[in-house]
């Protein structure tokens, strides 16, 4: 009786879970079908550990925490600094991040296999702008001679001709000019590189196939790597001459009083993608409707971080310069932060779109974004073999993923979180920003056409040539 | 017996007590002071004088304020993980009364650990490690004392491996314990266990020694009680060899756990398990105009904390011991 009864409530249940899977099957089909028009599902993990890096730009992350946009999506979120890219971009590649604040380079460079290989998704570009280039007082004073004055003020922005001057003389005397950046794909490698080569500045090819990932062959400037919030530090030690890397690490060189911040990424290429958040591709697969919340509640964060012409950015600041996040002080970040910019010190000047996390569509991840990192990485030979167009769209589909977001933000709209005008037009949009001026060396970026593009430079690698 | 009897017999007791001298008192109690007192001022003199790119190196003051103030952070902290709670049981009703089927959870509080969490995961990790590393070394160590060849067999592998840093082992422990240690819901972090596991490795080494020394050098007096009474082996060693090499053990213990305590602040550094280590690197990394001092509270609590620890295993060292006679510092 006993045994028969046990028997029949364990089929039962057997039953009952079944019926159980069988909805919840249908119920994911029909979520991932059909979300615009059906309620957004609940998240399939509410836990979730978010990496990021200490830069002011991870500040989408710490205002999704601490305005309770996350919670609001039913997710419980712990951010957690990393140590470096590398770190940062392991962990979430063996599953102890759930997601970071990354390099825009780094989903791409891991998807085609460029250091570790793995599959790493974004469907969330965090900000445009936000980094410069800083050298120290040495090199600035040796810089300056040939840099054009107006007015006793030097003249923005400063092309890298004038530090060519100063290069060519270390050559001369056999001393090697040394430059720090933050990653090997980084966004402040490739700024760096385009300023240096704008100005003739060689900085120097890698050759993977080779397995030479120095990036040194052939170069003027010698350009290593170094953690952001070492940056100041090393150039204190004299172990580099100057870095590129973003806020607040330019701003403390400039309070510390031991370096000289000669030109920001909005002067080198106007409104460039910056960071970006990625997860991995399995992570997303087996978390979709996580994924769409966390990328619903970053959106209100940036929104947010730009709304009323960047009214909360003080109040942002004050949250970044806790010691959990980015935790310089508050002056030192509020200088970037708040529309301004410190270069010489005394010489502040007007920069409002220093960092961008909203306005021009920022959080929208365009293809043609993705395509201009792959050039770069072409044009430094970090891609060895000559490749074609269609292989660029590519690796951008894969890599970019503006449906996700467009899910994200048709459910904020139906929440009545954000209007349908913040948004790119989503029936229409092809992920292609139509050709971009504003690059400190006037070429014009067409992201349909990246050989093209690649064939337009003095300096680098043309679209058929190898090493 | 009433109060009114055990009274004045208390009072009389009182008054047998041999007070200690002054002197006593002097040199136990005041020179310690007057040490900490000529630090503090050879320390604010100093610090007057060193500036660092992040400002005037902290003094006693500057150290003291910042103290205060990781504590008004606790307590900061606690008050928005009471609200983070309620905000949680709020929202899973919520859910519950839209969803019924959803078994609501309690999640822990997601935000970033206080000062004080973070000494309670750097005690934890430290005595995790000294407890696994104490659990190998005292059996070996005994091993080695009782047979000489089998202290001639490890005895060189002891040398090769005690010398080296924590800092080499680490790269080496994070990729084996990434590689090893997967599972779908862990139940420690990687990072702690990387961090542990590094203390391990490096506080094995004094107790396994220790203990070797203490083994081999029993009385041959006892050895020969044991012969006589035919031991077998398990009672041989735990009624002679393991009662009589205990203060040799505990010798080792207290070494291994300083030792541990040492090397956990650099492997917390490094594998980022969110202890005192981590905090030092995180206030490094900040660079603001506070961070030196809140880096100088961190290594004034390092030190206490050792310290402490230290004084814990000497109070069970002098418990355990049997030679009470002994001058144990």
């Amino acid at each position: 009786m006993a045994k028969k009864s046990l028997f029949t409530s364990m089929k039962h249940a057997v039953k009952s879970l079944r019926i159980g899977m069988i909805s919840v099957a249908i119920g994911s089909a029909f979520v991932a079908s059909n979300v615009s028009a059906q309620e957004l599902g609940w998240p399939e993990k509410e836990e979730l550990k978010f990496g990021f890096i200490k830069l002011t730009d991870m500040a989408p992350l710490a205002v999704a925490y601490e305005k309770g946009y996350f919670e609001e999506e039913g997710l419980y979120v712990t951010l957690e600094a990393q140590a470096n890219w590398k770190v940062l971009l392991d962990r979430v590649i063996d599953g102890q991040l759930d997601g970071a604040h990354m390099l825009a380079g780094q989903p791409l460079g891991a998807t085609i296999g460029y250091g570790t290989k793995a599959d790493i998704i974004t469907a969330f570009s965090m900000d445009l702008n936000g980094n410069a280039i800083t050298v120290s007082n040495d090199i600035w004073k040796q810089m300056k001679k040939h840099v054009p004055h107006e007015g006793g003020k030097p003249v923005h922005p400063i092309k890298a001709d004038a530090l060519k001057h100063v290069v060519d003389d270390f050559k001369s005397k056999g001393k090697p000019f040394k430059m720090g950046m933050v990653f090997p794909v980084s966004t402040h490698n490739y700024e760096l590189r385009y300023w240096l080569a704008a100005g003739g500045i060689h900085p120097g090819y890698y050759a993977p196939h080779k397995g030479d990932t120095s990036g040194q062959i052939s170069a003027d400037a010698l350009l290593s790597v170094t953690p952001p919030p070492q940056m100041p530090a090393t150039m204190e030690a004299g172990t580099i001459y100057g870095y590129c890397v973003g806020e607040p690490w330019n701003q403390q060189a400039v309070f510390k009083g031991i370096g000289v911040p000669v030109i920001t990424d909005y002067e080198i290429w106007k409104n460039n993608p910056e960071k970006v958040f990625g997860v991995s591709k399995t992570w997303a697969e087996k978390n979709p409707n996580t994924h769409i919340r966390v990328v619903k509640a970053m959106i209100r964060a940036a929104m947010w971080l730009d709304e009323n012409n960047n009214a909360n950015r003080p109040e942002a600041v004050k949250i970044l310069s806790k010691s959990q996040y980015v935790g310089a002080d508050y002056d030192v970040i509020a200088n970037s932060m708040t529309g301004t910019f410190e270069y010489e010190k005394g010489d502040k000047r007007q920069v409002p779109d220093f960092n961008v996390f909203f306005r021009y569509h920022a959080t929208y991840p365009f293809y043609s974004d993705a395509i201009w990192y792959l050039t770069q990485m072409r044009r430094w030979g970090q891609i060895a073999e000559p490749k074609s167009d269609d292989w660029y769209k590519e690796i951008a589909k894969k890599v970019y993923r503006p449906d996700i977001y467009a899910l994200a933000a048709k459910a904020l709209v139906k929440d009545g979180k954000a209007k349908i005008s913040d948004f790119p037009e989503f029936a229409t949009e092809t992920g292609f920003k139509p050709p971009q001026k504003g690059f400190i060396d006037n070429i014009v970026y067409d992201g349909s056409q990246p050989n093209a593009y690649l064939d337009k430079f003095a300096i680098g690698l043309k679209s058929d040539s190898k090493l | 017996m009433n109060k009114q009897q055990t009274v004045p017999s208390i009072v009389n007791q009182v008054k047998n007590v041999q007070w200690p001298s002054f002197n006593t008192i002097l040199s136990t109690a005041g020179l310690p002071i007057v040490g900490i007192v000529i630090f503090l001022g050879l320390w604010s003199m100093m610090a007057k004088n060193i500036d660092t790119s992040l400002g005037q190196f902290p003094g006693p003051a500057a150290v003291w304020q910042q103290a205060n103030v990781l504590v008004d952070e606790h307590n900061a902290q606690m008050d928005k993980a009471d609200k983070f709670y309620q905000r949680q049981d709020e929202r899973n009703a919520a859910r519950v009364a839209k969803d019924p089927t959803y078994q609501p959870k309690i999640r822990a509080f997601t935000g970033a650990p206080t000062f004080f969490e973070q000494i309670w995961t750097s005690l934890y990790t430290v005595m995790v490690g000294f407890v696994v590393a104490s659990l190998i070394a005292i059996p070996v160590g005994i091993m080695c004392g009782l047979s000489k060849n089998a202290y001639t067999a490890i005895n060189p592998l002891i040398q090769l491996f005690k010398p080296v840093s924590p800092l080499a082992w680490l790269p080496l422990v994070t990729m084996v314990v990434s590689a090893v240690y997967v599972s779908t819901d862990p139940m420690f972090s990687k990072s702690f266990i990387t961090s542990a596991v590094t203390v391990a490795l490096c506080c094995l080494w004094p107790t396994l020694i220790n203990t070797a020394v203490g083994v081999s050098s029993i009385d041959k007096d006892l050895l020969n009680v044991s012969k006589v009474l035919r031991l077998n082996a398990l009672s041989h060693v735990t009624t002679i060899v393991l009662p009589s090499s205990i203060p040799a053990i505990f010798t080792g213990l207290r070494l291994s756990l300083g030792i541990g305590w040492m090397v956990l602040i650099a492997a917390e550094m490094l594998a980022q398990n969110p202890g005192l280590g981590k905090f030092v690197w995180d206030e490094f990394q900040n660079g603001s105009s506070e961070s030196l001092a809140r880096i100088m509270v961190a290594v004034l609590t390092i030190g206490l904390i050792g310290f402490i620890l230290d004084r814990l295993m000497l109070t069970v060292q002098r418990k355990v011991s049997w030679d009470k006679t002994a001058v144990l510092r």
